[in-house]
């Protein structure tokens, strides 16, 4: 098994990314406990357990000259010269890492070492800190956690265009997330105002869009809302991952709905997002079932609209 | 044509949110279900309700809405406020019950 579970040549392309990216002396310890040569290694042992590690380096004039380990020291506790200096004793066949060094290089300093621990040095060959494979980890899994923040939130406003004159937008929506509940129905109509519609769809579609989403945030695992626009009309589709609605025509009434009373204290679970949609659609369908629930709302453009927007010419 | 400021100046009304207070305002709509708001409230309406938090605002600005009351002594949450800025939507603070600031914002707009 490798030290630290990362592919240095083949991993997804944000990690190499990363791993390139980020230096030794981003991941490393500054804070240095080190020995001068005249120190005994029952010294070292006794630094050692204060501090919770499990080598020190030995320095002279901010030179590093040797290394003592946890082994070194049971060593020295089972021959019996824990008392003397550890210059006699320490390891003195270093590998050190250069703070420039992309943490790359570390990574496989650990995998090709199997120490648990490298000095760093600087330019200078001055040692200025020391750098183990949890400090490694620990770095990584935060940025990494960056990394994710950053996609989730790029995946949400992603936009591809079709080849053709449609352009889409993609949004994911998390359950229970009333913090960020609305977003993808402001951006939709953002993008509507833009287009130069007239006010009677755009409301229309902000209507259907936003009680969609709502429902996402509500009911469902999570899921995803996409408005395509096309030269006369958008359509707003509504995917969730479950856990599915039990009976549609139920949930398709005024008044009727299974949300509990904390959502409702907020306002919502008024029984009217369906059928609000519903009323706004030119075209509205629904599918349910235990794997996920589908809608999609149409709503088309007026021929005047179409001629001011350019979508249509008029005839002479 | 009234104006959402005439909403602090005349029924004194605490403002809580002031960017968007020039612009003008067409009636109001009165509700504590947002779907119910969404399906019913018409561009330049006042939005008069109790929910004091984010989700009004999403509501406010997705219809158009100008500015929110939030009534019977119901504070806006840090959030809300700063959502409201962003979307400049006024927003307003009072005792007042959802009925007495129906009423009085009525009389506003009918001078």
């Amino acid at each position: 098994m490798q030290t630290i579970p990362i592919n240095t040549i083949n991993s997804p392309t944000i990690i190499l990314e990363l791993i390139y990216r980020l230096k030794v002396k981003d991941v490393m310890t500054h804070k240095l406990i080190s020995v001068t040569r005249e120190a005994t290694l029952r010294e070292v042992q006794h630094l050692m357990k204060e501090n919770s590690i499990t080598g020190v380096p030995v320095v002279s004039d901010r030179r590093l000259i040797g290394i003592v380990s946890m082994d070194d020291i049971i060593q020295a506790l089972d021959f019996g010269y824990i008392e003397e200096a550890v210059e006699k004793h320490m390891s003195q066949n270093l590998i050190v890492l250069e703070e420039d060094m992309p943490v790359s290089f570390a990574i496989s300093y650990f995998d090709r070492y199997r120490y648990h621990r490298f000095p760093v040095l600087s330019k200078e060959k001055e040692i200025v800190g020391m750098v183990t494979t949890r400090d490694i980890s620990t770095r990584l899994l935060w940025e990494i956690n960056h990394e994710v923040e950053n996609l989730e939130r790029m995946i949400q406003t992603t936009k591809v265009t079709d080849g053709l004159t449609r352009e889409v937008q993609s949004f994911s929506i998390l359950k229970h997330d009333f913090e960020n509940a609305g977003f993808a129905s402001t951006e939709i109509k953002k993008k509507l105002k833009q287009s130069g519609l007239f006010p009677k769809t755009i409301r229309k579609v902000a209507i259907a869009s936003y009680e969609l989403e709502i429902n996402i945030v509500v009911h469902s695992n999570g899921g995803r809302i996409t408005a395509e626009y096309g030269p006369d009309e958008v359509i707003i589709t509504a995917e969730d991952n479950g856990p599915g609605i039990e009976d549609v025509d139920q949930a398709m009434q005024t008044g009727f709905s299974t949300a509990n009373e904390w959502i409702r204290s907020l306002g919502f679970g008024a029984g009217m997002g369906l059928p609000n949609v519903k009323s706004v659609s030119d075209d509205f369908s629904i599918k349910s079932g235990e794997n996920g629930t589908t809608v999609v709302s149409r709503i088309l453009f007026s021929e005047q609209e179409k001629v001011h927007l350019g979508t249509k010419t008029t005839k002479e | 044509m009234a104006t959402v400021e005439q909403i602090q100046d005349e029924l004194n009304y605490k403002v809580r949110q002031a960017k968007g207070i020039e612009k003008t305002i067409t009636g109001g709509y009165t509700g504590d279900l947002l779907s119910d708001v969404m399906g019913n409230a018409e561009e330049g309406n006042v939005l008069i309700t109790i929910q004091a938090h984010k989700n009004s605002v999403a509501v406010a600005s997705l219809l158009g809405l100008p500015a929110i009351i939030l009534c019977n002594g119901r504070t806006a949450s840090d959030d809300m406020i700063e959502a409201a800025g962003e979307q400049s939507i006024a927003l307003f603070e009072t005792e007042d019950s959802q009925f007495t600031a129906s009423i009085k914002l009525n009389s506003l707009l009918s001078k």
